[in-house]
This record gives C-alpha cells, structure tokens and sequence, in this order.
C-alpha cells in the first residue's frame, strides 16, 4: 500500500511539472511557431497527418506510440492533442477533455473464397474462444477454422474483445498472433480457412468482410451506431481545447475535414 | 648534442601520445562494459517489481499469458524458444558442419574460395528477409501440402528458417575449430592407412570436438536470441505445441510483438521477459566460452609425447 501512495504522489507530481511546458510552448507560438504537437494512437496516426496535411492554420507535428502514450502525453502536456483510438479507462480521463473526431469499424475478414458470409455475435464468440472449430458447423467447408487475432494491448484487439468476447470467452491461447493490421489481412487473404480482425480501413477486396447479426460494416452502418463493432478515435486536451489545439480540432469536425476521414476509411462522427 | 636531444624529445612526445591514445582505446572498451552494465541494471529495474510482486514463480511455471488481464505466466514462451531452437539446431547442425568438414577438409581449393564467402554473405542477409521468404514460401508449403497441413505458421517453419540462419555461425565456428587441428594428426592418421574419411571421422571430430560443441551453444545462442524472423513465421500463439505444426511463440517474440502498446505491469513484464532472455543467453555464451577454454587445453592431451 505505501508502494501505491507514493506511486499517486508522483503521479500528482507529475501532473503539476507540465505547467511549465505549456508555458514554453506559447511561447515558442507567440515568436510564429504555431506548433501543434499531436501523440498517441498508432491507428489513428495516419489519418491525422492526412488532417494535418490539408489544415493551412499552423504546422502539425504528427507522433505514434499508441493510445495509452497518447493519453500520458495529454496529461503531461508533452502534447498538445493525445490520440486515442479506445475508450479511455475512468482513471485516465481526470483532467482531460475529449473528443471523438471520428469512428473506426472493425471488420471480421474471411477468405474470399469462403461461403461462410455472416455470423451470429455468439458464433463470433464461439469461434474466438475456441468452441467452434470447424466451418461445417457454420455452413461452410468440412476444414478447421484457423483463428488469427492481434497481440495483446493493441487497440483493435481491445475493441474486439470489449464487443464480442466476455469474461467467460477469452481469446484461445491456440489463434495465431501477429502485430500488424496489413499482415493479418495477408494472412487471411492466402489461408482459405482463416478468419481475423482488421480495421475498416484497411478492408480490401482481398479479403471478405462477414456480417455480425446480419449487419454488414460499411460507412454508414459504422457512422449511425448499428455496426456495434467499432472504437472511436478520441483527441485528448488538458483542459477544453484552446487557441491552435482549438483550431485544429474544429478542422477536423468541420464538413471537410470529416470528408477526408472518410475518403481515408473512416467513418464519420454522425450521419451526414 | 643537439640530435640526441631533439632525439630524446621527440621519443617523449611519441610516449605521451601513446599514453593518450592507450587511455582513449581504455575507455572505449570500458564503454562497451559499462554499455552492458547500464543495460543489465535497466531490464532488472524495470522487470523485477513485477517478478517480486507476483512471485517468481508464477513467471517461470505460469502457463497462461494474459497480461492486460494479471497473468504473466512464461512457460508458453519458455517452451516455444526450447521446441524452435531445438529444432533449428537439428537441421543446422548436420548442414553446419557438413559444410564445415566438406569447406576444411575435402573442397579443393577453387571450389572453397566460392563457398566459404557465400557462407558467410548468408550471415549478412538481414534477418527480415528470411522471414519475408518464409511468410511466402515455406509457410504456404507447409499448409498446403498433404503430409504437413496445419496453419503453416509453426514450429516447423521457424525451426528450418532458424536452422538457416545459424548455419554461418555454426560452420565459420566449426571450421576455424578443424582448421586448428594440427597436420601432423592428419598425416599421422594417413601413414597408420587410415582413409581420409576415417581421419576426419576418427581424428580431426574428436580433436576438434571442444570448438564445434562451443560452435553449437552459439548457434543456439543465435537461435534464442533471433525476433524479426521468427515472429513472421512461428505463428506466436501462446500455448504449448502438441506437434512441429502448431504455432508456438518465443520469448523474444513475446516482447517485440506487444511492446508498442504495453504499459504498467504488462510493460513491466515484457522486461521480465528480457531478464529471462537475458540469463538464457548469458547462460549460453558463458558455456560457450567455457568449452572453448578447455578446447586450448585438450591438444596438449592428444599431443605425442615428446622425450
């Protein structure tokens, strides 16, 4: 327990040392710098340098390092705007103001060649917790469903299991592994037997994307709330945004920008 | 007079530079320990919280990883490093030191000007590329064809790509290790009638023994420590292989795939991995050098008696 007080103790610390910092930057802005740093959510990296590309009010530093070290660096202030790319645990949000600047779906992927076009949620389940083995029992091929996931900790993996899996349905320690978005849609796209998880994004014809409950994810299905698998992409301030942060989150948000997110895959924030 | 003196001054000048120079190549080669030192002291700063506050016991014998859940259990992993190097050593080890006797002892001369350096272009092949080939090739191969099947991704295919690649150091190891045998055991094997096979078989193997079994341990050392490829090929799903074609994953796989998004305990434990990591490899390269030590000796045993 003193262990835990001590660790609160620098976590407070900590929060009071960005003060500082902040303080420098607008500094820096005030000499013409207009900097905006951006930190966090691997996912959501790319397409904030696209945003950062079309906004014409400052330079935009774009930075990864995934959603938890975009929450860190928000509180700290070491940037201005955190990315995130989950739900934010209630005891990280303390302090931070956020905002969902777009939504991201996950789709389940088979190859293209499976017959096998939609399953139940609980079917979903069944297969990632290792129940159900084989496709005949879903209608398909007499051959063994080969379960791929992401590693433990990314942000799709945390999406997906937040919708579809529940405390008493983990994952199969027997799913093949990997770390990369691109790589697993490889894989299922050259194993007529897999199934896997990529973003929305990166849903090609490669690869076919099966409906859960009957709901296929596409833009609009994802955009209006009734494709449930999906994760928001959160920009996190210390505080409500303000001055440069201010501008470019209302960029985002804007009619153009949010036509960009959806030109790059995104689903929007709402309907349009 | 004069000369002497400019002599005399000019030698001081050369020894102070040489005193200069020897302090900077002093501290160069200490930076390179206390690069180990700080490393050491970082990974068990780092890993050992978490191992003490678990107990160290559920790391090494836990069965289920689940770090963003409380389980940090690295016996999986454990294992899999163990099937993957095992494996990448039984089909290493005859192509290694084939390669190493045919390279020292039977190739005539042209034909080892060409072997011995693409042997060691093999080692310079970054490790990325072997995986990329075994993402393409053999793991399709695996998991198409009848005899084999599974999800492709598996031990196997990380065994044969490990054994690959650790054949440079097996064989470059094995032959500098051969080549140290003297001619004279050669020539006195031949003139006893001994064939040229039975000579190598019967005289240079054992002679040469202590350098290729140190040849081995580092070629496993090589294996344990290997990332890139093996994560592309080896599947990484935690759980104990029940066959060569189940997918497995390694230690350091275990940390190279999740360290983008760990934080906290979960951080913690992929240090923790490290540490075991670390031991293994320690463990490996200390053996190495202690069976190569005793390889200087082991000469003077064989050696005739001279009176």
């Amino acid at each position: 327990m003193p262990a835990l007080h001590l660790r609160r103790t620098l976590a407070r610390l900590a929060l009071l040392l960005p003060v500082g910092a902040c303080a420098d930057r607008s500094d820096t802005s005030l000499l013409g710098g207009e900097l905006i740093t951006l930190a966090g959510s691997t996912s959501i990296q790319p397409f904030a340098e696209r945003w950062a590309e079309e906004y014409h009010g400052g330079r935009i530093v774009v930075q990864s390092g995934g959603s938890t070290a975009g929450i860190r660096a928000a509180h700290d202030g070491t940037a201005d705007i955190g990315m995130s790319s989950r739900a934010l645990h209630p005891v990280e949000t303390a302090g931070l103001v956020q905002t969902i600047v777009a939504r991201d779906g996950i789709a389940v992927i088979v190859h293209a060649s499976n017959p096998v076009h939609a399953t139940s949620l609980a079917q979903l389940r069944d297969i990632y917790s290792g129940r159900i083995r084989n496709w005949s029992q879903l209608g398909g091929r007499d051959a063994a469903i080969r379960v791929i996931t992401r590693e433990d900790g990314s942000g799709t993996r945390d999406a997906f299991e937040a919708f579809v899996m529940d405390a008493q349905h983990e994952i199969a320690p027997a799913a093949l592994v990997t770390a990369y978005s691109g790589g697993l849609r490889k894989m299922v796209s050259q194993d007529p037997h897999a199934i896997g998880y990529v973003t929305f994004s990166q849903l090609t014809a490669e690869v076919h994307a099966i409906t859960i409950d009957g709901i296929a994810p596409t833009e609009r299905s994802i955009a209006s709330g009734t494709y449930r698998l999906q994760r928001p992409f959160v920009f996190l301030t210390h505080g409500p945004p303000r001055g440069d942060a201010l501008a470019f989150i209302e960029f985002v948000l804007s009619a153009s920008g949010q036509r960009l997110a959806r030109a790059e895959g995104l689903a929007p924030v709402t309907v349009q | 007079m004069m000369a002497i003196a400019q002599a005399r001054r000019r030698l001081s000048a050369a020894h102070l530079s040489d005193q200069v120079i020897e302090r900077m190549l002093l501290f160069a080669a200490l930076s390179a320990v206390g690069t180990l030192a700080l490393i050491t002291l970082f990974i068990l700063r780092e890993g050992l919280p978490v191992v003490f506050d678990r107990g160290p016991l559920e790391f090494l014998a836990g069965q289920k990883w689940a770090p963003t859940r409380g389980h940090f259990g690295l016996l999986p992993m454990i294992a899999g490093t163990a099937v993957v190097t095992i494996g990448a050593l039984v089909i290493g080890l005859p192509l290694g030191l084939a390669g190493a006797i045919t390279l020292a002892e039977l190739a005539p001369p042209r034909i080892r000007q060409v072997l011995k350096p693409t042997v060691e272009l093999l080692a310079g092949i970054p490790s990325v590329v072997y995986g990329f080939i075994g993402m393409e090739i053999l793991v399709p191969l695996i998991r198409d064809s009848g005899a084999l099947g599974g999800p492709g991704y598996s031990a196997l295919a990380a065994s044969i790509i490990l054994g690959i690649m650790v054949l440079p150091t097996i064989i470059g190891i094995s032959i500098d290790a051969l080549e140290a045998v003297p001619k004279s055991y050669r020539d006195g094997s031949r003139a006893l009638g001994a064939t040229q096979w039975q000579t190598i078989t019967g005289v240079v193997l054992p002679a040469a023994r202590n350098g290729i079994v140190a040849a081995v341990i580092l070629g496993m050392g090589r294996a344990v420590g290997e990332t890139m490829a093996v994560i592309m090929v080896a599947g990484n799903a935690v759980q104990f292989p029940n066959s060569v074609l189940d997918p497995v994953r390694t230690l350091t796989a275990n940390i190279a795939l999740e360290m983008s998004y760990a934080s906290g305990a979960h951080a913690q434990a992929l240090f923790a991995t490290g540490i075991v990591l670390f031991i293994v490899s320690l463990g490996l390269n200390t053996m190495a050098g202690r069976v190569r030590s005793v390889k200087r000796r082991a000469p003077r045993v064989l050696a005739p008696k001279t009176r």
